[in-house]
């Protein structure tokens, strides 16, 4: 069992994001986040010894990054079940650490599905019990939860709407955010539709980028001269891989690696200053916000209403615009961690949550089929 | 071959589809089983045995799949009334008439010309 605030990440960076320029790699991205983390913190390449990447483009993902950036890991983990994959990553840095398999553990992911299409970065396998129907997948899984989340619980599309436009708020005060106009309900309903209930509005973007952080433990942490910010929870939890093998549409396994997270943080979802669910869908974070207990399940549509996870709002979600908004190149969860850990840090400018102390960062893989959180404190909540 | 299987899985489902038969699996005590495999998942006891399905049960969630250029589809999630769920597409004249909790019967055909009949649903209003 890892222990509480035992490690803590002392370096986090995007790389650059959008559209990257023609024939960039994975690797390439990968990279350049590395390097602008291990800068963020004053350490070299050299002092890694724990790596820790993947990416849909790329099947090897720790032998591309060793290769291209001439390390020789003495520890490393290429764990790939979807884009919750670098929470996991996290939780495995952290008992690597504390086990001293390895003392700078740096995780990374990179992506170019916008510059070379999403089915040429992230093939799907073909399921013979699915495919042949032929699903617009992910969407249509998503969608399908959605249906039975409405049906159950009256959730409606304005609702989903309000999720994609809060997110839209939080990107206008990001400068590195895709989007850079306003969005309306209306607006969102009454986009393309790709499966319904989602419009295209309702569905994450399709970017280039990826990011990076470095851990240490948090003794030398300390002598880096950096803010750390201490890993005090984590859970991770898998579910199914198929969506017709999904037990229940409406609850996902959020609700186990939730409660691992927080009983590991021995804190609760009151208690956080800056949460980040995964938007690959505007359906995601009413069912995190449900399974993770920042309301009851059934209600999440309504405590999403009026704005409430908007800037201002009632709950800081998605501070940085969200895989909505923001950027999303596949593989979503090291960037909402990165999000969570600068907050922490202070240096969010326009979307600072003053004063943040804690902060949850949630990662979704596949079709709701990995759910990993991780909570992060400063050393006043540590 | 050398093993003791002489057909996969997915070709046995086949082959009961090539036949206008929608076959599953039960457990030992009884428990319903999709899709088919060759080994019982954790809390299903061994050995599996085929079985063939009614055919009937209700849509427990569906999308209406707009796919650019092509016609809209309703893709489901059916429970058979046996006890297990499976994605098929739900033929209707008007796709927006297939809701949550709607009655369906499998019927058989191919999605592509070169493909095998897979199951497909109708709308069995009025059948119990």
């Amino acid at each position: 069992m890892s222990a509480r605030g035992s490690v803590a990440v002392v370096g986090v960076a995007e790389s650059d994001l959008g559209r990257v320029p023609d024939h960039t790699s994975p690797a390439d991205l990968m990279a350049q986040a590395v390097s602008r983390a291990l800068a963020a913190c004053g350490l070299r390449l050299e002092d890694v010894d724990g790596l820790f990447a993947t990416t849909s483009q790329l099947r090897m993902a720790p032998l591309a990054l060793a290769e291209y950036l001439g390390l020789k890991p003495r520890y490393f983990d290429g764990t790939n079940i979807g884009g919750s994959s670098f929470q996991a990553h996290l939780a495995h840095a952290h008992a690597a650490l504390d086990a001293g398999l390895c003392d700078v553990a740096v995780i990374a992911y990179g992506s170019t599905q916008r510059s070379v299409s999403r089915a040429a970065a992230a093939p799907r396998e073909v399921n013979p019990w699915e495919t042949p129907y032929r699903p617009i997948l992910p969407t249509s899984a998503y969608a399908l939860a959605a249906a039975r989340h409405m049906h159950e619980y009256g959730t409606t599309r304005a609702q989903l709407a309000e999720v994609a436009v809060a997110a839209r708020k939080w990107a206008l005060l990001n400068p590195v955010a895709w989007e850079k106009e306003p969005l309306g309900i209306d607006e969102v309903l009454s986009a393309r539709m790709i499966s319904t209930p989602l419009t295209v509005r309702d569905c994450c973007l399709v970017t280039d980028g990826g990011g990076a952080m470095v851990l240490v433990r948090s003794d030398r942490a300390r002598d880096l001269g950096v803010t750390p910010v201490f890993v005090l929870g984590h859970g991770t939890a898998l579910a199914h891989q198929s969506i017709s093998c999904m037990e229940d549409l409406t609850t996902t396994a959020a609700v186990h690696s939730g409660a691992a997270a927080f009983a590991m943080a021995g804190t609760g979802p009151d208690e956080m200053d800056v949460t980040i669910l995964y938007d690959a869908f505007t359906i995601t974070p009413i069912l995190f916000l449900e399974d993770l207990g920042y309301c009851p399940k059934g209600e999440g549509g309504h405590f999403v209403s009026g704005g409430a996870l908007a800037p201002g709002g009632r709950l800081a979600v998605n501070t940085n615009g969200g895989g909505l908004s923001y950027c999303h190149p596949g593989m979503w969860g090291i960037l909402g961690m990165i999000e969570a850990v600068r907050q922490l840090q202070g240096g969010c400018g326009a979307r600072q949550v003053p004063g943040a102390g804690l902060a949850l960062a949630h990662g979704n893989g596949g079709v709701m089929s990995s759910q990993c959180t991780v909570i992060f404190g400063t050393e006043d909540t540590l | 071959m050398n093993g003791g299987e002489t057909m996969s899985p997915r070709a046995r489902f086949l082959d009961a589809a090539a036949r206008g038969e929608l076959a599953f699996q039960r457990g030992a005590n009884g428990e319903a089983v999709f899709p088919p495999r060759l080994v019982a998942p954790a809390g299903v006891s061994e050995p599996l045995e085929w079985a063939r399905s009614d055919g009937l049960g209700a849509v427990h969630s569906v999308t209406l799949v707009h796919p650019r250029g092509e016609p809209v589809f309703a893709l489901a999630l059916v429970d058979l009334d046996e006890g297990f769920r499976m994605m098929a597409r739900v033929d209707a004249d008007d796709p927006a008439t297939v809701a949550i909790g709607t009655r369906v019967r499998v019927g058989f055909r191919a999605l592509d010309p070169d493909g095998p009949p897979l199951p497909i649903f109708t709308l069995a209003e009025g059948e119990a």
